[in-house]
């Protein structure tokens, strides 16, 4: 390499974007050439002026409150009891016995509105299992279409045998499985496609051995559809349309 | 929130103002969840900057429209105009202010891929992605940066340097 060829390449350089071919012929060329090497302790020199935390903004704590708030009014929500306050006013004369009353009030009936029943908290925690594989880049554990191997993987780390089908001839390939927790126990999480929507089907143990029937559902745009069968919970969930995903929930029996 | 740093320090430093920077975060963030399906595996975070690196182009393009759009790639092929002042060149006494005035001086193209590759420490292949920009154009971008941010800086010190 020659010093304009160098010079080309000492941004790649200095930030380790050469493969290790070039770096070490780079190298090769900077212990003989005082320029060139000034010139990448040059670019170095200025990146090292940016590892001071100084220039670095980190988001304002109420942001994140309000990005939360802004998503949760879109979707209609929120629903704070105003009134108690508004009342509060008109009863100025008994604020010093009033403002307790409310407070306590307030507190109840807060406490109430954010208490999710027991189901609405599972489809939550489904929801929320599903967004976090797509969006951490952490969909599959073991990645196979092949049940034969996507079924032993799961033994071992939990305590129960799901079943893994293959539903490729039906349109809905195998992807692989994953590890996730779920009320507060590890569960499977069998990774299925259908075009180019994932669905994850969870699959933990009952508590109890009826079977019941499929309860299709929605939250936050996503449709589920949760069903008990010989001793176990499934609980798919997808971006897919409902119909779509029923058509999946049948063809596991 | 995932990333919620990494897109807030982007669009502060996209827009140089703290109020608009929370305000192209929240758009983003609302357009990353309405998105979602869009988005297909990958680099999440070079996928939310992407967001909001265009949330915040649309405000600059509405709101200071001079911003944008002032450099040329054309020369892509003449990466030589990256070549730093071959002095020896020291920040040791640079004051943090300077350096920040420095990088807000720079047109905006040059300053968010120095912004990505220097404090997120993001690849170039990452910040191609978020840029949408060809490998090559990177490189050079960050290289003419560089040049402009030295002779920023060179030049605060040593102002008769050039007379």
């Amino acid at each position: 390499m020659n010093c304009q060829e160098i010079r080309a390449l000492s941004h790649a350089y200095a930030d380790r974007e050469l493969d290790l071919v070039r770096a070490t012929e780079f190298e090769q060329h900077l212990s003989n050439c005082r320029s060139c090497s000034q010139q990448v302790d040059n670019i170095r020199a200025l990146s090292s002026a940016f590892k001071s935390s100084t220039f670095y903004f980190r988001a304002p704590s109420n942001l994140s409150n309000r990005i939360r708030a802004s998503t949760c009014a879109k979707n209609g929500t929120v629903r704070l009891p105003q009134r108690a306050v508004v009342r509060k006013e008109a009863w100025v004369q008994w604020i010093r016995w009033f403002i307790p009353v409310a407070a306590s009030a307030l507190v109840i009936l807060l406490a109430i509105s954010f208490v999710p029943s027991a189901d609405k908290r599972l489809t939550e925690e489904v929801v929320s299992g599903h967004v976090r594989s797509m969006m951490v880049n952490h969909l599959t554990d073991v990645a196979s279409s092949d049940q034969h191997t996507v079924k032993p993987w799961f033994d071992g780390k939990i305590d129960f045998a799901p079943s893994v089908t293959n539903l490729a001839e039906h349109g809905f390939p195998l992807l692989g499985g994953r590890l996730d927790y779920l009320q507060n126990r590890p569960v499977a999480a069998e990774v299925y496609q259908r075009n180019k929507h994932v669905i994850n089907l969870f699959v933990w143990p009952t508590t109890g051995d009826r079977n019941t029937s499929k309860k299709p559902g929605v939250a936050k745009g996503y449709n589920l559809i949760s069903w008990q069968e010989a001793g176990m919970n499934y609980c798919a969930v997808s971006d897919l349309n409902a119909a779509e995903l029923r058509e999946f929930a049948d063809l596991l029996n | 929130m995932p990333h919620l740093d990494a897109a807030y320090n982007l669009a502060r430093w996209l827009t140089r103002n703290e109020h608009d920077a929370e305000d192209i975060v929240q758009d983003a963030f609302l357009r990353a969840f309405k998105f979602f399906e869009g988005f297909r595996g990958g680099n999440s975070r070079s996928w939310l900057l992407s967001i909001v690196r265009n949330a915040a182009y649309t405000w600059l393009a509405k709101n200071r429209k001079h911003e944008v759009g002032t450099i040329s790639d054309e020369e892509i092929e003449n990466i030589q105009d990256g070549a730093l002042n071959p002095e020896g060149f020291l920040l040791k006494n640079t004051d943090h202010q300077e350096v920040m005035n420095a990088i807000g001086e720079l047109p905006v193209e040059f300053r968010e891929a120095i912004i990505l590759r220097e404090l997120e420490d993001m690849s170039y292949k990452e910040i191609a992605d978020v840029m949408d920009v060809p490998l090559g154009t990177v490189m050079s971008r960050l290289a003419r940066a560089r040049r402009q941010l030295q002779e920023a800086l060179h030049h605060r010190r040593q102002p008769r340097i050039s007379a």
